[in-house]
């Protein structure tokens, strides 16, 4: 009847003993630091989730790539939980563009299906551009062989909506534990 | 009726949307990112939610009067429509969606127009349930009440819970 997620993920602190940070690698934007968080979600009957914000603080940045609205304000609060500043854009063009302006974030969160540029071709052009973020794929797209083009457009990773705490956190993991692209 | 017990029945008043089958696990995760700085996110996204989809309803609408139908734009509508819908946890409407795209890859055009008055349907339900809700939630929400206030709130809540278990 009642589906009761309850997860504890701890990310240590980047310390010498962290064996999660390679400190060899250095990421574009600078040293990637993760603080002590701890994310627990208890039984709805407490309903009340330690709030990431007030003990996480991080260095990475992300960019939202989506054309629906409600997708776009759930994936940047998903973000802000996880203390990750970031900033929207509405379709694959508008991503290029703001790469082109001379922004650059840790993180790309790409959509399949969009107008005026899909995320396909984004993805693409953005390799093209030189540009090594993480940048992983978010659709809804079940098929093989579309998720198979995707990926080929230079993902890094695939995650299939709808998008949830848990999902990002995978992918923050794997960014930590294998640098950059 | 106490503070403690209030807020207890506004939680409990929603397990039946879960339990009907209205609402799914994805509508508990964004219950997870409300917190004191966010109080109304999931309210707020539901909002949203509606008010963007009121215009894709209509361009579907639209699609549906044409002659003959264009499947294939039919289903990227669809398509979008059934990402949003899941994303807030729309149980009924996300099944009526792939229904409608089972229709137009089999070039139905009668199913679509009956799955998509279907949809209409659940769509028109779940948004009346989350907003009384939501309208339970404000009750329930700390403020200046004085003890009568409170009480009104408390038999709402009641004469609400009793009318969603007819």
């Amino acid at each position: 009847m009642e589906i009761i997620p309850f997860f504890s993920i701890i990310l240590f602190l980047s310390s010498p003993k962290n064996p999660f940070l390679d400190h060899t690698h250095t990421h574009h934007s600078g040293k990637l630091e993760i603080s002590f968080m701890e994310f627990g979600a208890t039984s709805r009957k407490k309903n009340k989730m330690v709030n990431g914000n007030q003990k996480f603080r991080t260095e990475i940045t992300a960019l939202v790539v989506d054309d629906d609205t409600t997708n776009r304000t759930i994936h940047r609060r998903l973000l802000q939980n996880l203390g990750i500043e970031n900033q929207e854009v509405r379709n694959g063009k508008e991503a290029i563009d703001i790469h082109s302006s001379g922004r650059n974030f840790d993180l790309i969160l790409m959509d399949m299906d969009m107008p005026i540029m899909n995320g396909i071709e984004a993805t693409k052009q953005l390799r093209a551009m030189g540009i090594r973020s993480t940048i992983v794929g978010v659709s809804t797209r079940s098929m093989e062989e579309k998720v198979q083009e995707f990926m080929e457009a230079g993902l890094d990773d695939y995650q299939e909506k709808p998008l949830t705490s848990a999902k990002l956190i995978s992918i923050l993991h794997k960014m930590n534990h294998n640098g950059s692209v | 009726m106490e503070r403690n017990q209030l807020h207890r029945l506004v939680a409990l008043s929603r397990q039946p949307l879960f339990d009907q089958g209205f609402l799914d696990e994805q509508f508990l995760q964004l219950e997870e990112l409300q917190d004191d700085a966010n109080p109304n996110f999931v309210e707020e996204v539901v909002t949203l939610y509606y008010r963007d989809s009121a215009r894709l309803i209509l361009n579907i609408e639209q699609a549906l009067e044409r002659n003959p139908l264009d499947f294939n734009k039919l289903d990227i509508l669809m398509h979008q429509f059934k990402g949003s819908s899941s994303s807030i946890g729309a149980k009924k409407v996300k099944a009526e969606c792939t229904f409608f795209r089972e229709n137009c890859r089999a070039g139905n055009g009668e199913g679509c127009i009956r799955t998509f008055q279907q949809l209409k349907k659940e769509y028109a339900t779940l948004r009346k349930k989350l907003e009384a809700y939501f309208q339970l939630r404000l009750h329930a929400a700390p403020s200046e009440k004085s003890v009568a206030e409170e009480e009104m709130a408390g038999i709402h809540l009641k004469m609400f819970l009793v009318s969603e278990a007819l």
